[in-house]
Order: structure tokens, then sequence, then C-alpha cells
């Protein structure tokens, strides 16, 4: 089985955020990038399937020079080759959908793993985009998946704790929901000397990118600071218990 | 791997590889996710943190420097003390496990052993599956290695060994003990031999778990043989030569504790920033007061310049170079920083630094061992000396 992890490298969560100067974008001087949390899980449901069923893991992503770092990562976790597609003006979903959809239509696929979302954009349209460039079928937000012969079976949760099941031919756009496949995998030291023999393919993007992009970001803001927190006054923990209550019904109106 | 070497013509480099920072990464989020929480449950119960090693050997990190064809990772040093000075920042009885393991275990056998001796150790001690231990120090000879009283004596086709050992690291769990004898104690290193000794055989007892102040999860006990018989081929190395394995080994064993000093001053560190931001006194965060400033900066450089002489006892000893008298100058100095950054920490903490409500207390009692343990500050001065004054 041909299966392709569609990866994207994003701040680490820990990143303290600061908008930059143009407030169209993020600071990323001394930012730390890593493979995306949601990546993640969409890396590990490749490299389980992969293990489990035979066959061969491709990460692919579309990025500037650094974006290798998160390739490289993807090798010492499970997957077996990389193709970089350096692209560094495509910030834009559209745009990086058709980029991987373009390398995809060379690669042997049967099963192609995007995440939910990238944590630094939070769009989660590069999925269903990349289905409908490739003419595949997609499922979004899958939390189970199992092979069943050139089929898949996924299931994913829906509202009121019900969950939907469906069965998919191959080839086939698979979003993978955190939990897919439990919880992302450590690089082991073998794996991250491993991952140093395996191939990284480094290709441009084809077209100018950039000319796809049909959503501008007009402007980044800074949510509002939090107010402080107040102390309920009163002599006895009754009468702050009366008081509280009273502000949660007449001034937060919660209650 | 490629090493950010610092001992190369081209200059002085400061950038990790991107294959270090792979290894650092990885280790720090294992660390703050899986280790560090129950670090403080560790120290208290002082159970072996099976949970933690068990964990860690699957990730290969038992067998760092240990070449590929025996089951290791194949890493260098500089990797080895990224993975220490993270492990100890989350847990000092880890770390020091962890670094006999790899430095005291695993070393003499791959530098000094036969070939039957290292496939049959390495691919066991670098999986985990056995944990090692290295008895060198007695009740009546810490600095005076050579001034040890255990005997051995050859008997036919086996050694008689006989004496006892002192604080030894990973007792409670290890299956292989690496110890030293010597045949008369008047000729001292002269007649020192070093011998691979397994848990169970007969004579060879295991005493009680000390109560510890620092590391308390590291299974220190002390060792009791009393005419334990071993086979002639549990000898490591050449017959006399004992000293010379326990010396090397200890050079390779001191980056690494140098590494764990590193880890836990950084954790005072990063502990003193974080409550400085919360504490509030005088209607300020404390972390506004230039004296608090003043503790924290004072930390936050020592703790530099200490990483720094670490990774080049490392480098150096990667690019095939003499590296003792780097590996001593980074093991005093930087277990001189970790007790001085965490008594700045518990400082900084006030009377909560003081109770073992926050982690702060913990690590002064975790750092000061490094200024003992595989050699005093006091030793490692005199090795200093040594080396300068022959180099001179």
């Amino acid at each position: 089985m041909n299966i392709i992890a569609c990866v994207r490298q994003t701040p680490d969560t820990e990143t303290v955020i600061k908008i930059n100067g143009a407030a169209n974008g993020i600071e990323l001087d001394g930012v730390k990038l890593v493979l995306g949390p949601y990546d993640e899980y969409a890396m590990e449901a490749a490299a389980q399937i992969k293990e489990k069923n035979g066959g061969e893991v491709t990460a692919i992503t579309v990025g500037g020079e650094k974006a290798a770092e998160t390739l490289r990562h993807c090798l010492a976790v499970g997957a077996d080759k990389a193709v970089h597609v350096q692209d560094t003006g495509a910030d834009d979903a559209l745009a990086i959908a058709t980029a991987l959809a373009n390398q995809i239509k060379k690669l042997p696929h049967d099963l192609i793993f995007v995440s939910n979302k990238g944590t630094d954009s939070d769009r989660g349209a590069v999925g269903p985009m990349l289905g409908e460039l490739l003419g595949l079928p997609y499922v979004g937000l899958v939390t189970e998946i199992e092979i069943d012969g050139g089929a898949v079976t996924v299931s994913r949760d829906v509202e009121g704790g019900s969950k939907e099941k469906f069965k998919v031919t191959l080839p086939a756009v698979i979003c993978a929901q955190k939990g897919v496949r439990g919880e992302p995998r450590y690089a082991s030291l073998p794996a991250i000397m491993k991952a140093k023999k395996k191939p990284i393919e480094t290709v441009a993007a084809e077209g100018d990118l950039a000319s796809l992009r049909k959503v501008e970001l007009e402007k980044l803001e800074y949510p509002p600071a939090r107010p402080p927190g107040r102390m309920v006054p009163g002599e006895s923990a009754a009468d702050k218990a009366k008081e509280l209550v009273r502000l949660l019904r007449s001034e937060a109106k919660v209650i | 791997m490629s090493v950010a070497t610092m001992s190369q013509n081209a200059g002085v480099c400061f950038n990790l590889s991107d294959d270090h920072k792979m290894v650092r990464d990885m280790v720090r989020k294992l660390a703050t996710d899986e280790i560090a929480p129950r670090a403080a449950e560790y120290d208290r119960t002082r159970e072996f943190p099976w949970d933690n090693i068990k964990k860690m050997a699957e990730l290969g990190l038992m067998g760092v420097m240990v070449p590929e064809q025996f089951g290791g990772a194949a890493m260098d040093t500089l990797a080895y003390v990224l993975i220490i000075e993270e492990i100890s920042k989350a847990c000092a009885s880890t770390g020091v496990i962890t670094a006999v393991q790899n430095s005291l275990g695993s070393y003499p056998i791959l530098a000094f052993g036969s070939d039957e001796q290292k496939k049959k150790w390495l691919p066991l001690l670098a999986s985990g599956q056995k944990i090692a231990a290295y008895a060198l120090t007695e009740p009546g000879s810490g600095s005076d290695a050579a001034g040890m009283k255990t005997t051995c004596v050859l008997d036919g086709d086996h050694w008689v060994i006989n004496g006892q050992k002192n604080w030894i690291t990973n007792s409670t769990a290890a299956e292989l003990f690496v110890v030293y004898a010597l045949k008369d104690p008047a000729t001292k290193h002269k007649s020192t031999s070093c011998f691979l000794i397994e848990k169970g055989t007969p004579g060879f007892t295991i005493g009680k778990h000390e109560e510890t102040m620092g590391v308390r999860a590291s299974g220190t006990c002390p060792l009791t043989f009393d005419n334990v018989r071993i086979p002639k081929e549990n000898l490591l190395g050449e017959e006399n030569k004992g000293f010379n394995i326990a010396m090397a080994t200890l050079d390779c064993g001191r980056i690494g504790i140098a590494a764990q000093a590193v880890g836990i001053a950084q954790a005072a560190l990063e502990n003193a920033i974080k409550y400085s931001k919360e504490r509030a006194q005088f209607g300020k965060a404390i972390s506004e007061f230039q004296l608090v400033q003043e503790m924290l900066v004072s930390m936050a450089t020592q703790i530099e310049a200490a990483r720094l002489l670490v990774w080049q006892a490392a480098c150096k000893r990667d690019a095939g170079e003499k590296f003792g008298k780097e590996a001593s100058m980074a093991k005093w100095f930087a277990s001189e920083v970790a007790v001085k950054a965490a008594l700045d920490s518990i400082q900084v903490h006030g009377g909560y630094g003081y109770s073992k409500e926050y982690p702060v207390e913990r690590l002064l009692r975790d750092a000061k061992i490094t200024q003992i343990y595989e050699g005093t500050s006091e030793v490692q001065k005199l090795v200093i000396a040594r080396h300068l004054l022959s180099e001179g």
C-alpha cells in the first residue's frame, strides 16, 4: 500500500506569538518550528497502517527551506521517503492543495492522510481541496480507520456521541483527527540515525502558486487582554457565597 | 552523526546539528511530559523508576554510544550529554541511572571487553533488558580509589573476590556489576583488576537501600563479596590493569555527571523565573526587583558557561582528542553551578522554596551529590592541576 502523509511545519505551540510589523503575519525570527501537532496524528496513522498492512509512507510538505527539518522528523517516526515542495510564497490553502496535488499525481498513492488543520492557520481547508483537485473521495475528522481490501472503513464522531461510518474506495484522502491511532510516537535514537539515510526529494512548485491565492489575510490582532480576577467581598463564607450568586445573576447573567 | 564540533580549525561553532537538535527535542518532550510529573513521587518513595527506564530503553536511550552491531544507537558523546541534561532536568535520579548504564556500565565493556563479553552484555545493556552498576568506592576508600581493600585471588579457573563496596548506584535493579579488586592492598593500583559479576552469584550480597539526601530513587546500596567465585573469563580487560580501566571510565563518566548538573541547574533557573513572575510583593511581580533579577542573571550566565564546558569536553572526546582535563573542568564547574543555582532558586521562592510544595528543595538535594560522586570537586581540581603542571 502506498501511503502519503501530507504534513506542515508550524510554530511550536509553546511559542509566545508576536505579530509582525505589517500585521499580516507573525514574527518567525527565533521561533521554533515543529511538525504540527495535528500533522503528527496524520503521520502516526500513516506509519501504523504501513506497519500493519505493509507498503511505504511518503511524507510530503510545501514550504521554505526550513520545512526540510519537519520531513527529517517524519522520516524518524515512520516515513520511508519524503518530498519537499519548495515554496515560500504559498501560505494559502488552495495554493498548498494545488502544489500537493501536482506532486501526488506523480506518485503511486492509495491512501492520502491530511491533518485536521494547521495549528497556525487553523483553516482546515487543504484536505477537502486536495480531494477535489485529485478527484478522490475525502472524509474529514476520522477517528477510526480499518483497511478492508481495496477500500477503507472509517468512522467519525458526530454530535450527541454518535458515530458515522463510511466505506470508502481507494485511493482516498482521509483527514486524521486527534487520536485516530493513539498518541504520536517519539523518534527513537536508532530511528533518528536511520532517517539520515532516507531520501528527501526537493522539487520546485509548478507554476506561480501565489497567483492561485483566493484569500487575503488583512490584519492580525491580539485578543483583548484578560480582565483581572475579582475578589468577592464578604465577612463570612456564607456572605461571600450570597454575593457571588448575586453577581452571577445580575452582572454576569449566567444563572 | 555529524558533530557541531568546537575543535575543528574552521572555528568554534555553538550550533547543534539538526540531528542533535532532533535528539534533544525528543528527549525534552519525553522528560517534560512523562518523567518530570513523577519525579517528586520517586524522590519520596525511593522506588527504582522502572517506568521511565523502560520507556527510555524503547527509544534507545540506554545504549546511546553503543555501536549498532551491539544493539546501540551509535551516537556520539554530544548527543549523550544532551540526553543526560534533559533527563536530569526532569528527574536527577533517572538521570544518574541513565548515566551509569551508558558510561560506567557499557563503556568499560565496549572499550576493554573481549568479543564474547561485548556480544553477551552490550545488547542486554543497550536495550535496557539488564541494568548495570559500577563498584569502585569502598567504605574506606573514595577519593583514594587505589586504597581499596577488596581482594581477588586466582584459584584454578576462578577468581575469588572478598570485600565490600559502598554507595553503588543502580544496585537495587542491577544484574551486572563492574567490580574492582586487587591482589594485594600493599601494591595498590598495580595489582588492581576489573571483573564482571552477576547478581545472584553465591556470596555476593546487595545490602540495604541507602537513605540518601538526593538522587533518592537511584537504587544506591552497599555490596558485600564473601568468597565470591567467578569464572576466569569474567575478568574485564587485562589482569592488573584495572585501575586504568577505572580512570578511563570515570573520565567519560564525569562528562555525564557534568551534564546532569547542568540539567539540575537549568531546572532551578526555570522554576525561579516562573515563580518570580507569579509571586507579587509590594504590589508587583518579584521578577521586577533588581536583586531578584541579579540572582536569575547570575544563574543563567553560569549555566551557559557550564553547558559550554560540557559540550567542549564531549566534542573533544568525539574528535578523538584528550579530554580528561576538560571533563574534570566541566564536572567541577557544573556541579558548583548546580548547587549555587538550586540555593538561589530556593532564595527566589522564599519560604515556599524551603517546603516540599515546590520542587526546588529537591533540586538542591540532588545538586549536592554532583559535587561528590564520580570524583569530588576536590579530586577534579587535583586532576586539572596534574594536567596543567604536566602540560606546562
